[in-house]
């Protein structure tokens, strides 16, 4: 089974944003913002800008007709700042020119006086001072307060996580230009359609109807393109409307870096109390997100870090907190996991520290807590078709784990100062988006009269493979090969009101929809076809590689014959199907209900070498037993695994975004902010997908993948921390993530690093 | 007028020779393929390939075309992804789409061109060397796995083929062309490029200010101030770009590349460990361009080559077309960017000496990424061995001082001494007093100091492991 679409990436054919040339004439767009991290804007001075030749105009918020407001949760954030700045990438106002050299040297003779405010980029400081974004969140089970007596060790400390830098490999950008009865379209690299065409109706104080914004695929989103996209796309329509021309914006690495939003950085408190045999009884943690200036997808994000407080664990007493904290730095946004890897990371450091203290393994630690079926979740919903176990078991079995140590204990007392570690890290994702209503979704699917078939949905292709996906479910459907079959691009005037490709849930809603779309044309043709063949009931009639079977019979009906028949007898050939993911309601002011239609498990085996001379380390290997259900489509779920590992490893060791103390970005470059190269991700990454595993929710028997892989990134941390600990036994630890080579030989050598004359 | 073929077509124009290669494919082309993911040579989603007419054969290699100026491919080939699609898939591009070396495609063309000039360059094909041309291409969504599926995969195909046994590239790519692994057009451009180099180029009005090695700083640097101007282009000229021994000394040309550096077999026999340290540098790609000359006057504080060849003792030869200077590479540099050079003076050649007897050479670094990646820290250590005594120690240091640092105290410290375990961690400490580290994005200054005496331990690790034991490293003082 091929993805179709990667035909064309390996041709270098496949069109992005601004690869599109179907203009005359487009003018090039610069955006002008904030060189600091909290101020007063006192005056702009436009005139030198202006005056060099080739600029076309630029923009302020003077120039928004509608409102100046881009935030979608919360309505706290301008798209050109007015008064006041408030992050180092603050838009402040857009310059258009016939061409990009041309507007970036104009911007660059913008002048802007600020009067510089003091600025919080410490989530614990904003806190103290009472700058949130909404009052904190609690989720709660048991009653931890009574449970620490039961407890017979508790431990305490702090973990710190860092940011992350998406890195889609294609930058954000738009195109926009006007069409007839005053309308603008929009090609966006967004992964949400319906929220650049809402903005830009709310920015342009245009209807909806007049804002056509159209997605052919993106160059990787990973959540960097749920609400980070609008600003650039809206920026785009107001120019095109205003100049009444096409107008482009991408933006260049650098920029993109400073300005968009990325991971949440976390900073949080944890206890935990177990019995002597490890039983977890009590846990109670509290999360400072560090949230930017504006909300963005902030407190959804918080709410999922909440959800997975406890990972694959079950917790019977359960408190906790989480706060989300206002700061001077570019509004954090989602990203794969949204804030689940957070608060797995921490669940995962208490358990390390835990088994430290008690001197039981950390991973039989793990084993002895893992979740089971009817266990309840902090949230209320209790485990159904639990795999935590039989993954975990599974991947000890199939990967041979005990030899895997004995491997590992050999080389060690062989070597010096080359040590080798393993780690082992389950994984348990809640599958659904949970904010409830965005649970919908909606097909569009026309089969044409030669038998050919298009689909339309609300998925955008950002190279998880939805539309490979959304073929496979048509082509089962219809019985006919996949070839026939066309994904149309993401296109608000096809589809509707869609909710943003993300929560891992583009499959699951969107396959849904096409299965149902497809399945009301197959019923027509069906009936057809009973008809045809002169028999009562359509039930007895079925669709086999293009052929019509009549009692399991062969007949003469082919695919193609059947679809011209009900073109002449006036049968419709296409049809809109709508989902609702059934089940899910969750309650805010009770924080309890049942907000994922399933989870997604598995369990990941890491193992390292690190070179305790030099503060170095390599990852060896990735083995994996995950659970998809019944997997729509290997190729596909394979890449999103292996792809999600390696991001999961990335945000734990090497990527470290940096700021300086004015809230500047000092990692804003490839070449000082490092993604795992082909070197740097594991030598070897193996996955199983664990058998017999259907899940009723999901089409075909499916699940979701896009997240969960992410976070068996998280054991990278432990195995290069258990390294650490071969060779300096009784090392003294901070949970600081990443743990990049710098941190690993500052751990290492801390004697040595105070003695350090500078 | 720079002249080159692109792809199938001979392409001519008056732009300025500093005008960016892959502006002038995408923009002035319209062939979108090729893809900008960063421009600053530290994606690969920009990677073409360029041919080269030289000794009867065309050379090709891979290169970042958003480092290029165009004056760098006159009288060659440049190829990209459209100029290697045929009629069907070719093996690797069959692979990555069954093996899911493929998702977004952002990064794909520039995987794709970067394994075929593998293919249409090496003969025998080993998965370790196909890796290394794929060392400066990103992917953010694959995690590799699928492309390195991939790669074993489309190399097995290839191999099924039987054409590895032939005797030169030209009858090896006539073979290619036969399977439809690259389009037939290939088989013509020996003959264009022929024809293309027997033009009398006319002169370039050229802009003295702007010299350009391979790019791969200046262009980094200050883009837009060089788009515009015509650059002259000293790797254009063979004369810069010869590898020769002369009576105890090998010459290396000012504009030979890194690449040209590890496959030179003159150096290789002296140095072999050389080439092994190369492959820290940069990527492939950026190895095909650096040159050494652009390595040592670019002053970075971290350049690896200039570090090695600070411990190797190396000289330069500085001319400015009226006279010539010869100065000991350490002594260049004056402080940060600051070179003892005239505006007017560039390097011709840079002067290492064969070794006698026996000796001790190696090279650290320490980066945040192992592999494509600027050092946090990197040192090189130079020394002849006799009776267990060292002499003509020479011990560098990058990424700790404003200037690519030569470490007089330390080096001396060692000299005609009998090592043990106490003098190599009073080696470490005091090349900790011989530094000015700061922090910045690739560490702070605590660290790198730190660092650097690992680094120093590692040295003797490698070549005394027994002297440099767990016990004794985490003393401070002696
Ligand atoms: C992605 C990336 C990765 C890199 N990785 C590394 C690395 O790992 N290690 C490392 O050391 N460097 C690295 N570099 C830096 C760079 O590649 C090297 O410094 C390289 O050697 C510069 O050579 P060049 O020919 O490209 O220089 P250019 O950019 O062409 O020139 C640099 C300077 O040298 C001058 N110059 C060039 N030739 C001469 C000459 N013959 N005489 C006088 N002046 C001359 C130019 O005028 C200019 O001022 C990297 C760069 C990039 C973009
Ligand atoms: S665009 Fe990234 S290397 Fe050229
Ligand atoms: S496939 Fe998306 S970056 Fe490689």
């Amino acid at each position: 089974m091929i993805n179709f679409d990667s035909i064309k990436h390996v041709r270098g054919e496949s069109q992005f944003v601004y690869d599109f040339i179907p203009f005359e004439k487009v003018l090039y767009a610069y955006v002008f913002y904030s060189p600091v991290a909290h101020g007063i804007i006192k005056k702009i001075n436009l005139d030198n800008a202006l005056g060099i030749p080739g600029v076309r105009y630029i923009f302020t918020y003077k120039d928004i007709t509608g409102e100046n407001q881009v935030g979608g949760i919360i309505q706290d954030e301008v798209l050109l700042a007015e008064n006041e700045v408030d992050f180092i990438g603050q838009p402040i106002a857009l310059v258009v020119a016939d061409n990009f050299l041309t507007a970036k040297h104009a911007a660059k003779l913008i002048k802007c006086d600020i009067e510089e405010l003091p600025s919080i980029f410490d989530p614990r400081e904003a806190f103290q001072k009472g700058s949130l974004i909404i009052p904190p969140r609690v989720f709660s089970l048991g009653d931890v307060d009574e449970a620490w007596k039961e407890c017979d060790v508790i431990v305490e400390d702090r973990v710190e996580s860092g940011s992350q830098e998406h890195l889609y490999l294609e930058t954000q950008g738009s195109i926009a230009f006007p069409v007839e009865n005053e309308g603008i379209k929009i090609f966006s690299s967004t992964q949400n359609p319906t929220g650049v065409q809402r903005v830009a109706a709310r920015v342009l104080n245009m209807p909806m109807n007049k804002i056509e914004v159209d997605v052919l695929r993106i160059g990787g989103g990973f959540g960097g393109k749920e609400d980070q996209a609008t600003h650039w796309a809206v920026l785009t329509a107001m120019a095109a409307k205003k100049l009444q021309t096409a107008v482009k914006l991408i933006l260049p690495r650098q920029e993109d870096m400073r300005i968009t939003g990325k991971r949440h950085p976390y900073s949080t408190d944890f206890k935990i109390g177990l019995k002597k045999d490890g039983k977890i009884v009590a846990y109670e943690v509290t999360y400072y997100q560090n949230a930017g200036a504006a909300a963005d997808l902030s407190p959804a994000i918080l709410e999922r870090t909440l959800f997975h407080t406890t990972n694959s664990y079950y917790i019977p007493n359960v408190r906790a907190t989480a706060i989300s904290c206002k700061t001077n730095l570019p509004p954090f946004t989602a990203f794969r996991g949204f804030g689940g890897p957070q608060a797995m990371f921490v669940m995962e450091c208490a358990l390390y520290k835990a088994s430290q203290v008690l001197g039981i393994d950390y991973h039989q630690l793990q084993k002895i807590n893992l979740l089971k079926d009817g266990d309840e979740f902090p949230y209320g919903q209790r485990a159904e078709n639990c795999r935590a176990k039989v993954c975990y078991d599974s991947l000890e079995k199939i990967y041979k784990v005990d030899e895997v140590k004995g491997r590992i204990e050999k080389f060690n007392n062989q070597n010096r100062f080359i040590k080798k570690s393993y780690s082992i890290m389950p994984v348990c994702f809640g599958i659904s988006f949970t904010t409830t209503f965005l649970n919908q979704a909606s097909a569009l699917v026309h089969v044409y009269t030669d038998g050919s078939v298009s689909i339309s949905t609300a998925a955008v292709e950002m190279g998880q493979g939805v539309n490979a996906k959304l073929i496979n479910i048509a082509s089962r459907v219809f019985s006919i090969p996949p070839t026939r079959i066309k994904l149309e691009t993401t296109n608000t005037t096809r589809i509707a009101n869609t909710s943003p490709t993300a929560a891992s849930k583009g499959s699951d809603l969107n396959g849904f929809a096409t299965m149902e779309a497809c399945q009301a044309i197959l019923k027509r043709l069906k009936k057809l076809a009973a008809t045809e063949l002169k028999i009562e009931d359509e039930n007895q009639i079925e669709f086999k590689d293009e052929v019509v079977y009549c009692k399991g019979e062969k007949t003469d009906l082919t695919w193609n014959k059947i679809v011209q028949k009900a073109y002449v007898n006036r049968v419709s050939l296409s049809a809109h199907a709508f989902h609702a993911t059934p089940g899910l309601y969750f309650d805010r002011d009770t924080s309890k209900g049942h907000p994922f239609a399933y989870h997604v498990y598995g369990t990941a085996l890491i193992e390292v070498t690190v070179d305790c001379l030099r503060g170095t380390y390599k990852l060896d290997s990735v083995q994996v037993v995950h659970d998809l259900g019944e997997t729509l489509h290997p190729v596909v779920d394979k890449g999103q695994i292996e792809g999600g590992i390696v991001q999961g490893i990335g945000w734990m060791t090497m990527e470290e975004i940096i700021y300086d103390k004015r809230g500047k970005l000092i990692t804003d470059s490839l070449s000082t902010y490092k993604i795992p190269d082909v070197y740097g991700a594991p030598e070897k990454i193996e996955i199983h997908f664990l058998e017999n595993a259907p899940n009723d929710f999901g089409p075909f028997k499916s699940k979701a993948v896009g997240e969960p892989p992410f976070m068996y990134g998280i054991g990278a941390f432990f195995a290069i921390l258990k390294a650490m600990n071969v060779f300096r036994p009784g090392l003294e630890i901070k949970f600081i993530a990443p743990m990049t080579h710098e941190r690993v030989l500052m751990t290492l050598y801390s004697e040595v690093k105070e003695k350090v004359r500078l | 007028m720079t002249r080159f073929i692109l792809n199938n077509e001979l392409v001519e124009t008056g732009l300025p020779s500093g005008y960016v290669l892959l502006d002038f494919i995408r923009k002035n082309k319209g062939l979108t393929g090729t893809k900008e993911g960063c421009r600053e040579g530290d994606c690969g989603a920009c990677t073409v390939l360029v041919g080269e007419y030289h000794n009867t054969e065309i050379k090709y290699i891979n290169v970042n075309s958003c480092l290029m100026p165009i004056g760098s491919v006159n009288g060659k080939h440049v190829v990209t992804i459209e100029g290697l699609n045929t009629n069907k898939l070719n093996p690797v591009q069959e692979a990555f789409v069954y093996e899911g070396g493929t998702q977004c495609g952002f990064c794909t063309s520039g995987f794709i061109v970067s394994l075929m000039g593998y293919i249409i360059t090496n003969i025998n094909y080993k998965f370790e060397d196909a890796i290394e041309y794929i060392s400066g291409n990103i992917c953010r969504c694959t995690g590799y796995e699928g492309i390195k599926r991939a790669i074993w995969r489309a190399l097995n195909e290839i191999s099924k083929l039987k054409i590895n046994s032939l005797r030169n590239y030209e009858e090896y790519r006539i073979e290619l062309v036969k399977y439809e692994i690259i389009p037939d057009y290939f088989l013509t451009i020996k003959e264009k490029l022929k024809q293309l180099n027997s033009i009398k180029q006319e002169d370039l009005k050229i802009d003295r200010n702007y010299l350009v090695g391979g790019g791969t700083d200046l262009y980094v640097q200050k883009l837009e101030e060089l788009v515009d101007k015509n650059v002259i282009i000293i790797s254009n000229d063979e004369s810069y770009r010869e590898i020769f021994l002369s009576g105890k000394e090998i010459y290396i040309g000012g504009g030979c590349t890194v690449s040209m550096i590890e496959s030179s077999e003159i150096i290789d026999g002296y140095y072999p460990e050389l080439k092994d340290f190369l492959k820290l540098f940069g990527s492939k790609q950026i190895r095909n361009k650096a040159t050494v000359a652009g390595n040592i006057v670019n002053a970075s504080p971290i350049g690896d080559l200039t570090n090695m060849l600070i411990a190797l003792g190396a000289k330069i030869i500085l001319s400015s077309g009226r006279e010539k200077r010869t100065l000991s590479l350490k002594d260049f540099y004056k402080g940060y960017k600051n070179l003892d050079k005239a505006p007017d003076e560039l390097i011709e050649s840079i002067i290492i000496q064969i070794p006698e007897g026996k000796y001790l050479f190696n090279f650290e670094k320490v980066s945040r990424r192992i592999y494509l990646d600027i050092a946090s820290v990197n040192s090189s250590f130079f020394a002849n061995v006799e009776n267990g005594y060292l002499s003509n120690v020479r011990i560098s240091a990058g990424g700790v001082a404003p200037i690519p640092l030569y470490l007089k105290k330390t080096s001396k410290l060692l000299e005609n001494v009998h090592l043990n375990s106490e003098l190599i961690l009073e080696a470490a400490n005091t090349a900790q007093r011989e530094i000015s580290p700061i922090t910045d994005a690739r560490g702070s200054a605590e660290y790198k100091s730190l660092l650097l005496r690992q680094l120093i331990l590692a040295h003797f690790q490698k070549f005394y492991s027994e002297l440099v034991k767990p016990e004794i490293i985490f003393q401070w003082e002696v």
